[in-house]
């Protein structure tokens, strides 16, 4: 078939045979249409069946009529209607995703418009398709530590960002924790490809923090903006270019300034390690916060007279058109799968998937280093050397997507979106990362019914693969 | 199965007997099964046909649900569209494209996303190019150009129009620019949420005298029995067969076009029923289903049922 490419010349690839998430709903399966099928031939067999009455009709809800199928024949046949029109009710049809110079092309423009077809078909196997994950909240793994002054920087979050694209990850903002100045700019954003996902910006979590909430931050790194306000903050950071997210404690003094300048350069401003109560922190997003940091750890704990930071999920002074996010870590152990439960129930739509994996992540169990501190990882937990204080996790995103499926019992759809949708919605980038919709990125995923990644893609090329023998 | 060869063979005979064209009336149980029945059959003519590089064969068609049916067959591997070209009868003026309620999303999203049709071969009147007339002028040639059309697959409206040939349009008409009757705007309200501001005014249509130049026109009435499963009909053997040289097909469902399918069949040639400008075709089939043919003459609906 003829390719007439009347706009670029580049190849076009069509992946078929696979369920794309669109439009907040997963296409029918395959299983699902075999039902269908199934009762559409049972229907036929009844019709069938039936033996003609003398005048040849058949009538299946007249038992008196000579030659009719009996009654229990014709209440099944309704049933049988039914389902099938229940089955076709909810679930669009099946379409295939189309793929050109790294974004995802609209087929009816290409059919009408260039008369175009596509040069290369892949049969997806029934796959799920889904956009690749971002993660907005990472500290390292695999022995790495972003936040660790070394030379070898730039090998280090291409280590990470290379591994984690098994895990689903096709875009992350690597994560400062509290450390001395020196460690800051060094992050570039950059595009993701088959050398690893690609970098939005750094999510710099602390030192402007509360002491009473630093977690795992050393505390001599620890810093207040109360002289210079928004000045300090630049002395700190040095340059913010590369800054997509500043982690901060808002009842800090002289934090409004702060976050009405950030909000202004068009960096999410995140509230987290902070002891502020739910005024301060609405008074926060008035001024342009928009996230919070891993909701419950580092914060208040929800109280009923005064909710805190987490009372943010079902405030009524959220300015007009705006949406809290808030951050969880889906690991079973960050959180109590009953209070991720209460989060997800109170406000679905704000909700983050992140990991906030530290160096230990993909590892083996031992020692590890997290910012300017010494860790003990033991299976999934990880705590602050000699003591019960917990400090990062070392789950992968994808182990994070099918915890936070199984422990809400959400549809499929919504913990992909967890994950993929509202980190770009947050970020304010979901024009281009984090849906299937023509024209945006084409960083996906394609995943089995129980969301295990079997292969990644960015900017439709192929990144990583599951091996077939099974890593 | 003799008994409705013979029907046919009778039938043949007839039309040249009779002004009407023969028309075969295919009564059916129900709209699913008639779908199927005019895909089955769509799918036999192009088989039969033969199509190949350089030899295409024409189809002239409007949104039916034997599109299912259809891209089953293709799927199955039993039918392939490569070498098929389709004509659209008509578009809306003024819709954009993508509009969901346009010609060219139905066609999109029901058919030509699903089969393996060369996009230079589904031709679809454009209703919002700069000049409409020569826009329709252009969709003839292109027609002629591809040697005339094949098989013409269509359904009418309750007031008897073919295409948007609205009643009062010449018999003789080409491909044209129509404003829609209000039969037609209340009909189609329902696609445009009810409200009839919504609904486009005029539209682009092939011209009657331009579906009657159709090699084989094949009137489509299919039959429906709601209530009463009755399955009095040509079982899935008759398609196969040589019989078959009708060229137009047309659709007709519903009580609400039993009035016009007995204009169309009982009465006379009348622009003001412009689908009965099909009696004049040598090749028609209705198919329809029990509901269309209230309006009709026991009488008729016994003789093509066979039932003397």
């Amino acid at each position: 078939m003829p390719s007439n490419k009347s706009v670029s010349d580049a190849p076009i690839v069509q992946f078929t045979n696979c369920r794309i998430l669109r439009d907040h709903q997963l296409q029918r399966a395959r299983a699902r249409q075999r039902r269908l099928l199934a009762v559409s031939q049972l229907e036929e067999q009844l019709y069938s069946g039936r033996h003609r009455s003398a005048r040849g009709r058949r009538c299946p809800w007249d038992p008196l009529c000579p030659g009719s199928m009996s009654l229990g024949q014709g209440r099944l046949l309704l049933v049988l209607q039914m389902i099938r029109e229940l089955g076709v009710c909810n679930c669009p049809p099946r379409e295939d995703l189309w793929v050109r110079e790294g974004k995802i092309l609209n087929p009816e423009k290409l059919f009408f418009d260039e008369k175009g077809s596509a040069d290369v078909q892949l049969d997806c196997k029934d796959s799920i398709i889904a956009p690749g994950f971002i993660d907005v909240q990472i500290n390292g793994g695999f022995g790495v530590d972003f936040s660790l002054a070394t030379d070898d920087f730039k090998s280090g979050i291409d280590l990470v960002g290379q591994k984690i694209l098994s895990h689903g990850v096709t875009s992350f903002c690597p994560t400062l924790v509290t450390s001395p100045s020196s460690v800051y700019h060094q992050i570039s954003v950059r595009n993701g490809g088959a050398h690893g996902a690609g970098i939005l910006g750094a999510h710099l979590e602390g030192p402007f923090i509360s002491k009473e909430k630093k977690g795992a931050h050393p505390e001599h790194c620890l810093r207040t903006f109360e002289a210079g306000a928004f000045q300090d903050l630049l002395a700190t950071y040095g340059c913010l270019d590369c800054v997509q997210i500043v982690t901060l404690a808002p009842e800090m003094r002289r934090s409004s300034e702060v976050i009405r300048e950030l909000t202004k350069r068009g960096i999410c401003v995140s509230l987290g390690h902070s002891v502020a109560n739910l005024s301060q922190a609405e008074e926060a997003v008035q001024h342009g916060a928009t996230f919070i940091t891993h909701l419950f750890n580092a914060m208040l704990p929800f109280h009923h007279r005064d909710p805190g930071i987490v009372g943010l999920l079902t405030s009524d002074r959220i300015p007009a058109g705006r949406r809290v996010f808030y951050g969880m870590i889906s690991d079973g152990i960050h959180t109590n799968p009953a209070a991720l439960r209460i989060a997800h129930r109170a406000h679905p739509k704000g909700l983050v998937l992140v990991t906030d994996a530290m160096a230990g992540m993909g590892l083996a169990p031992g020692r590890h280093t997290l910012g300017q501190q010494v860790v003990e990882i033991d299976g999934l937990n990880t705590y602050i050397a000699g003591t019960k204080t917990l400090s990062g996790s070392v789950a992968t995103m994808d182990t994070c997507v099918r915890h936070f499926q199984e422990a809400t019992g959400c549809s499929v759809e919504t913990a992909l979106e967890a994950a993929s949708l509202h980190p770009a919605q947050l970020l304010g980038i979901e024009h281009k990362k984090g849906t299937l919709n023509y024209d945006s990125d084409a960083d996906f995923l394609m995943l089995n019914d129980s969301l295990y990644v079997q292969a990644t893609y960015i900017a439709g090329e192929e990144v990583w693969r599951q091996d077939v023998s099974g890593m | 199965m003799l008994l409705e060869l013979a029907l046919q063979t009778c039938g043949l005979s007839l039309s040249y007997k009779f002004l009407t064209a023969i028309m075969r009336l295919v009564i059916l149980e129900d709209y699913d099964q008639a779908s199927e029945w005019a895909a089955k059959y769509i799918c036999n003519r192009i088989i039969q046909f033969k199509p190949s590089q350089g030899r295409y064969f024409t189809l002239g068609s409007t949104p039916l649900g034997c599109y299912k049916k259809l891209i089953e067959y293709h799927k199955n591997g039993d039918l392939s569209f490569k070498y098929v070209k389709t004509f659209n009868m008509d578009e809306y003026v003024g819709l954009p494209r993508n509009h969901p309620e346009s010609y060219h999303s139905y066609m999109w999203n029901n058919f030509f996303k699903h089969i393996d049709i060369d996009p230079n071969n589904a031709h679809i009147l454009d209703g919002n190019a700069p000049d409409l007339q020569a826009e329709c002028d252009a969709f003839e040639k292109k027609i002629e150009e591809a040697g005339g059309i094949d098989l013409f697959v269509g359904g009418i409206g309750p007031d008897g129009h073919i295409a948007f040939n609205e009643p009062g349009s010449s018999l003789s008409s080409r491909t044209r620019l129509k404003t829609l009757a209000m039969d037609t705007i209340l009909a189609n309200a329902k696609y445009f949420d009810g409200d009839l501001s919504k609904v486009p005014t005029m539209a682009l249509t092939v011209g009657v005298g331009t579906v009657m130049d159709a090699r084989e026109v094949r009137t489509h009435l299919v039959l429906v029995a709601c209530v009463f499963s009755r399955l009095v009909g040509i079982d899935t053997g008759i398609e196969s067969k040589e019989i078959f040289v009708l060229q137009v097909m047309i659709l007709i469902t519903g009580a609400h076009k039993a009035f016009a399918l007995y204009k169309a069949i009982e009465e006379g040639v009348n622009h003001m029923w412009t689908v009965s400008a099909f009696q004049q075709h040598p090749r028609t089939i209705f198919v329809c289903d029990e509901d269309a043919t209230l309006e009709l003459r026991v009488k008729t609906v016994k003789y093509f049922k066979g039932e003397h």
